[in-house]
């Protein structure tokens, strides 16, 4: 039976089933070979982010204009009727007369839900607030199966924050698809929440906790880093003790394997190393361009033309 | 004896009996029946003895029945609850309420930033989820739980 995402918006990753995921991903591949494609033919999208957003905004308009579309919208909610009290249903129930599909980013959690179902038109969560960010999940998704060929009993070493991470909660939702194996590295503080946890275990699958990066390393198969930030931390000084276990430098990839690669949702500040970036290994900045492909797959799909 | 106890209240002749609701939810219970806004007599004791409970609170409504989905709305505060239909002052039947497996409008999310909490007049929506013997509401919005202890009315 063939795939159709026809008017589906994307609010959580779990939306889409892992044959659907596929579905986009393949898409994705198509448009990575072919990216300028006419399929819009000046059809109108929206683009509403409620908060300021660089990679995300950017990578979702590339993706519109690639595919010969036209962009209305705005990228903060300065000058807009949101600031004059209007609700969230009025102004997505006007921009859905204006447009075919709208991308909303907003700093509210649910807001993208509640977007879906007083719009006409299909909506894809481009974030809201923090709880989901699923265009981010499916670009890790296509950086892991583009540069492992497969997204079947992968190594997955998560690093970070893992407390308050929405990517990496959606890529372990995501990833318990595809019987992976899960390395939660983290500080005490910043442990994976067990309701995410609860879905490793709901698929019956491995993971360890760990406290210390350097160990997990030699056996992973992606390296997902992400930044531990300080205003997390309730006492300063706990901070102080854990921030240099989690900045990853060149010379401890020595001994990972060939097909590792380290990811990570960007912007880095201080936790992988400049000297990391020139290691063929460093998948980061591919990452975040993979990001355009993966978008155009979604806006492709859900409106039909692919 | 319990017949007499009920008695302390002029029995109904005809409508449903909510009885064994914990002696402080009672108001709770008449909020999310809507019984506040009823059209017929209600009944109203609390703090009455109860040889199960020690104290326990009832409800008796006038002229009135309701679906099984509407009174499961109130297992969550009240659990224990009995319902008992009566038809010419006899007890045609009697049932316990179950926890249903959404629970829509009446509890806030716990969750300050939801969209629920920071919109006017979005209903709230939640899927009920039993974790380790214990309840936990997930948001159909923003996807946070709120547990047990933080069950907050609205």
């Amino acid at each position: 039976m063939s795939i159709s995402l026809k008017n589906r918006s994307l609010i959580s990753i779990s939306d889409y089933t892992p044959e659907e995921i596929c579905h986009v991903l393949d898409i994705a591949e198509d448009f990575e070979k072919n990216p300028h494609q006419n399929l819009l033919n000046g059809r109108i999208i929206a683009s509403l982010f409620f908060e300021p957003s660089t990679r995300t905004r950017l990578s979702f308009e590339t993706a519109i204009q690639l595919l010969g579309g036209n962009v209305i919208g705005f990228s903060s909610t300065s000058g807009t009727s949101v600031q004059k009290g209007e609700s969230l249903a009025d102004t997505i129930t006007m921009v859905a007369s204006y447009a075919d599909l709208i991308v909303m980013r907003n700093p509210i959690d649910g807001s993208a839900r509640l977007a879906s179902e007083v719009s006409k038109v299909p909506i894809i969560n481009a974030g809201d607030g923090s709880n989901q960010h699923p265009t981010q999940c499916m670009l890790d998704l296509y950086s892991i199966r583009k540069t492992q060929g497969t997204l079947e009993n992968l190594e997955i070493t998560l690093v970070g924050d893992l407390k308050y991470g929405r990517t990496v909660h959606s890529l372990v939702e995501a990833m318990s698809h595809f019987n992976a194996k899960f390395n939660l590295v983290s500080p005490v503080e910043l442990k994976l929440p067990r309701t995410v946890k609860q879905h490793i275990k709901d698929a019956h699958l491995e993971y360890e906790q760990f406290t210390e990066l350097e160990e997990v390393i030699p056996h992973s198969d992606i390296i997902y880093m992400t930044r531990v930030q300080r205003e997390r931390f309730p006492d300063p000084l706990e901070y102080e003790k854990v921030k240099n276990s989690y900045v990853l430098r060149n010379a401890m990839l020595a001994n990972a394997k060939p097909n590792c690669r380290v990811l990570h949702p960007l912007p880095r500040v201080n936790e992988i190393h400049v000297d990391v970036d020139s290691n063929p290994k460093a998948y980061y900045f591919q990452q975040a361009q993979n990001g355009v492909y993966a978008r155009q797959a979604l806006i492709a799909a859900i409106l039909g033309l692919k | 004896m319990e017949k007499r106890k009920e008695l302390i209240v002029s029995a109904i002749e005809n409508g449903t009996v909510i009885d064994h609701i914990p002696a402080d939810k009672v108001f709770q219970v008449v909020k999310i029946l809507g019984l506040d806004k009823a059209s017929t007599p209600v009944y109203l004791g609390i703090n009455v003895e109860s040889k199960k409970y020690g104290t326990k609170g009832f409800i008796k409504v006038s002229d009135k029945y309701f679906d099984p989905e509407e009174l499961n709305k109130i297992a969550l505060v009240a659990p224990t609850a009995s319902i008992i239909e009566i038809k010419d002052f006899e007890v045609v039947r009697k049932q316990t309420v179950q926890i249903p497996e959404r629970i829509e409008h009446i509890v806030k999310c716990f969750n300050p930033n939801c969209v629920t909490n920071k919109e006017h007049d979005i209903p709230t929506k939640f899927r009920v989820k039993h974790v380790d013997g214990k309840l936990r509401l997930v948001c159909h919005y923003c996807e946070k739980y709120t547990s047990e202890e933080n069950i907050e009315f609205i």
